[in-house]
């Protein structure tokens, strides 16, 4: 079996892996980090959208060994210790989670939507930039909120640090 | 206490662990030594099985084992049940074809469970799944609903050879036929209601493990009712005795109704774990999901309304076919008969109800409770008839409505429920109110100057929710009493633990049960712990669908805090040495009346625990108690949602231009949560009017297994959604909760579809209104109107 080595939340891991190991089985099976979900096997849902080098993807249609190299995060991976990343903390106060199933992949996608768009996005955008990531519980209104205030915070976040 | 009390918009408790990424669905728990199973499924809708070779699988890399319906009968395991009984108009019982959870000798849909392989690895059980050799003869497949029961259709169970599962009724048939004999006008439609799938975003998983020193199984599941699943299990399929029998549904991603049924594939896994002698795990795929989980709704309905000369209701009769699918699904007679019928008066005075329905086998998934089960279907119903008709009469469709409103409580319908309290002109005058019906013709004048065609539609449901008194469904054919339990425990540092039977799968009871027992008791919510899920934590309970946490699960935690209360008052008599009678509790404390004496909860449960102040003689050690709650009636939430439509005559797209919703949940535990609820089941609803419908072909194939196929809502199909309440608190339980858990997906259809049709100016339009669907009916409407 091939060994692949990657990054993951700061930290360096390897594994040897079957080629056919999907990043998504990697993480939750190799890494025991299980906050990365699957909800479809079609790259519909987005309920496995991870970073790679910064970029959103669908961590169960990318293949561990096309990750060689490479820097992941993953929804462990945005909180410092009980202090949470700005989106996170705009989901909680915006009720823009139920089961909680789609949050990670949401949350994920949110915060590669604001490294796109900036932190200031308007109801349409959000909607619109969405279109990889379904929810069945919340009808989306509050996760829209919830991403607006967060593109916000993360704006107010920059300002303070400059 | 005031920020957490009842009616305190507190942030949710669980959320921490969902927006970390520290959620504990099943599928993120691993057993040592685990072995994953896979589902060999039938590719015929029908078919007999002649034989299945599993010799050249068995032999592959990685396998453990490989089970088929043989050795299910060979262990003599149960087959899956069907908890209620439904008896036709002739008295016979429903005709229930037997369902096993392996297929023996016949598969019966796409999807149906031939064999399981358990290996090493899911992609080793994958890989010899596809060397089994299964030998079918196809067999022509019922698939059409319609033409289900047609003579010479094949047959699908010996037990029906007709496709006939049972002909019910409901309502005085005489009373409607004198009704329609006086009537002034009469309105009649026929109308379908597509087949859904749930679709909750957390496939379903199952992990069974055998302690053979123990002799006892572990089941974790992807449960709505752990309780139920565990006695379904035990009692009918024969797996263990209940106390040797563990159900665990941890964190569970959303449910809708698929969840609370027992299925073929954890039924395996606890059974298989033993066979093996290891854990075994099996997750589904979305294609899975879409194939082998209980599709919902799937009627079609003729629906004529009596109207007297001045506008008032006579009159109703409902003739109904519903599609059960394959087999029968575990509550799969009741959701289109009492779950259905009953509902069908509306929030209006109707005299006289009767309500047919025909259900009928398909070589298609088993359909059971969805969402709303049943009322969202008798809301389309009524509520389409209510538009209709008030076009016909040349009524506005609200003044219509009003007119015909029930006006005093308790009500009587024709059709067993009794309404306990509501106030249905409050809802639809505030929703007017704030939708700004006026503005609606000046905005339907703007939208046709951009070539836009602008609809507006109602939709004043009910529901029946806090389900249900036992002894009344017992009388209707159910198969177990639907209380709910509680425990509260208080430990001695006055922190609190409360056992609920209860289930959360993303309604956020952490929070909202936490709420009540905190303002209860006078503690930070901080100091409460929810506890469900573990039949081995919690004695017994129902679970959670049809809206029944609230109303019937904090009402059964408010009954032991009540014996809570009553034992610490007998304590704090001791400790502050004064009459029990003379012992008052308030706001965390308890004092002696017209003294300064007091004690904090806090401290009189410790004093319960180290007992130094009272005897054994005098008074029991310790701080716990519990309660079982029965309700004494349904409840009734009710509302008014308006939709607002503009339609593309070119293209078809139908745009939510604007959504105002009114409901009366009674009294409301946390509003956040609640219009969270809201928002999510009008998504639903408006996904089941434009977006969603499963399709078969005429083989029995199903075209819309996975997220490319079936059209799910997404963010860019909605709307946000204007949500706002009327309140008429429950008369039948102690915290006046009606439940609000399926009332966006029962009223949105209909306002949909009420507002297509108001702005295509016809009413020949059948859902999902997709937009190749809307622009047929648009152009052929444009058409109508230029002859």
């Amino acid at each position: 079996m091939p060994k692949v080595s990657m990054t993951v939340n700061g930290k360096r891991v390897s594994a040897d892996v079957e080629g056919r190991t999907l990043l998504v089985q990697f993480l939750r099976e190799h890494q025991r980090l299980t906050g990365t979900h699957v909800g479809c096997d079609t790259s519909q849902c987005g309920a496995c959208v991870v970073h790679v080098d910064g970029k959103a993807i669908k961590a169960c249609t990318n293949l561990a060994l096309s990750c060689e190299g490479a820097n992941v995060t993953t929804i462990e991976g945005l909180a410092n210790g009980t202090e949470l990343h700005p989106m996170q903390a705009a989901f909680r106060t915006h009720h823009g989670l139920q089961c909680g199933f789609c949050t990670p992949g949401m949350i994920m996608a949110a915060i590669d939507m604001v490294n796109r768009l900036g932190y200031d996005l308007s109801e349409e955008t959000i909607r619109h930039e969405l279109e990889g990531n379904i929810c069945r519980c919340t009808g989306y209104h509050n996760i829209v909120k919830a991403i607006q205030a967060g593109a916000a915070a993360m704006g107010g976040l920059k300002v303070a640090a400059e | 206490m005031a920020g957490t009390g009842i009616g305190a918009r507190v942030m949710r408790k669980e959320d921490f662990r969902f927006i970390t990424g520290k959620g504990n669905y099943t599928d993120d728990i691993n057993r040592p030594g685990q072995a994953h199973a896979y589902f060999l499924r039938s590719p015929h809708a029908h078919a007999k099985i002649r034989k299945i070779d599993t010799a050249k699988a068995a032999a592959m890399p990685g396998v453990v084992a490989i089970f088929t319906g043989a050795d299910i009968e060979a262990d003599k395991v149960g087959g899956l049940i069907c908890g209620w009984m439904i008896h036709s108009k002739d008295g016979t019982p429903m005709k229930a074809g037997a369902h096993p959870a392996l297929a023996v000798g016949k598969v019966r849909y796409v999807g149906d469970h031939v064999a399981v392989v358990i290996a090493e690895t899911l992609a080793e059980a994958r890989d010899a799944a596809e060397a089994i050799l299964v030998d079918y003869e196809p067999l022509k497949p019922v698939v059409d609903l319609a033409s289900a029961t047609k003579k010479g259709s094949p047959v699908i169970h010996d037990a029906a050879p007709d496709n006939q599962v049972y002909d019910w009724h409901l309502g005085d048939e005489a009373a409607v036929k004198a009704a329609f004999k006086k009537a002034k006008h009469v309105t009649k439609i026929d109308l379908v209601n597509n087949r859904l799938i749930p679709n909750a975003m957390e496939p379903r998983a199952a992990i069974g493990d055998y302690n053979s020193g123990e002799e006892a199984f572990t089941l974790y599941t992807t449960s709505q009712n752990p309780h139920v699943a565990r006695l379904v299990l035990s009692a009918f399929i024969g797996i263990a005795p209940e106390h040797k029998l563990r159900v665990i549904a941890p964190d569970v991603g959303g449910g809708f109704g698929s969840k609370i049924f027992i299925y073929a594939e954890e039924t395996i896994c606890v059974w298989a774990a033993k066979k093996v002698g290891r854990p075994v795990k099996w997750v589904a795929d979305r294609t899975e999901e879409f194939l082998a989980i209980a599709h919902g709704r799937d009627h079609l309905t003729h629906a004529e309304m009596a109207i007297d000369e001045n506008g008032r209701i006579l009159g109703l009769h409902v003739k109904t076919r519903a599609n059960l699918g394959a087999y029968l699904s575990t509550f799969a007679s009741s959701v289109p008969t009492y779950l259905y019928v009953p509902l069908l008066s509306g929030q209006y005075n109707i005299p006289a109800i009767y309500g047919e329905v025909e259900a009928v086998y398909t070589n298609t998934a088993p359909v059971d409770a969805y969402r709303g089960a049943g009322r969202p279907e008798a809301t389309f119903v009524i509520e389409r008839l209510m538009e209709v008709a008030a076009r016909e009469l040349g009524m506005d469709p609200a003044a219509f409505r009003k007119k015909n409103f029930i006006k005093s409580f308790p009500h009587q319908t024709p059709v067993i429920m009794c309404y306990d309290t509501g106030d249905y002109n409050a809802s639809l005058a505030k929703a007017m109110e704030i939708h700004d019906v006026k503005g609606f013709a000046r905005r339907k004048r703007e939208s046709a100057k951009a070539g836009k065609l602008r609809g507006l539609g109602y939709s004043a449901y009910i529901e029946a929710c806090g389900i249900a008194p036992s002894a009344a469904v017992g009388s209707l054919g159910a198969g177990v009493g639907l209380w709910e339990s509680a425990e509260v425990r208080v430990n001695p540092v006055g922190t609190v633990e409360v056992l609920t039977g209860s289930h959360s799968h993303g309604q956020g009871h952490e929070t909202t049960f936490a709420q009540l027992v905190a303002g209860r008791l006078g503690i930070p919510i901080e100091n409460v712990a929810i506890v469900h899920g573990d039949t081995d934590k919690v004695q017994m309970g129902m679970g959670t669908y049809g809206s029944r946490s609230g109303a019937v699960g904090m009402s059964a935690i408010v009954k032991a805090l009540d014996k809570v209360e009553a034992k610490a008052k007998k304590v704090a008599s001791f400790v502050l040495e004064a009459a029990e009678a003379d012992i008052d509790f308030k706001d965390g404390k308890f004092s002696v009346k017209g003294t300064d004496k007091s004690i904090d909860f806090a401290s009189v449960a410790l004093q319960a625990y180290v007992a130094h102040k009272f005897t054994g003689e005098q008074l029991e050690p310790g701080l716990k108690e519990g309660a079982f709650y029965d309700p004494t009636n349904f409840t009734f939430p009710s509302g008014v949602h308006i939709a607002e439509v503009e339609i593309d005559p070119d293209t078809g797209v139908t745009t939510i231009a604007k959504w105002t919703a009114v409901d009366d949940f009674g009294v409301i535990i946390n509003p956040m949560i609640v219009e969270g609820q809201v928002h999510g089941g009008i998504a639903q609803g408006i996904g089941q009017a434009l977006l969603e419908g499963a399709v078969y072909d005429a083989n029995g194939q199903l075209l819309t297994a996975s997220y490319m196929d079936y059209a799910m809502p997404r963010a860019d199909d909605l709307p946000s959604f204007r949500v706002d309440h009327t309140t008429t608190p429950c008369l039948s339980n102690p915290l006046g909760i009606k439940g609000c858990g399926e009332a966006g997906a029962i009223a949105a259809p209909a306002a949909v579809m009420n507002a297509i049709t108001d702005a295509l100016g016809h009413e020949n339009i059948a859902m999902p209104a997709t937009p190749q669907a809307v622009w047929q009916a648009a152009q052929a409407g444009l058409a109508r109107a230029a002859e």
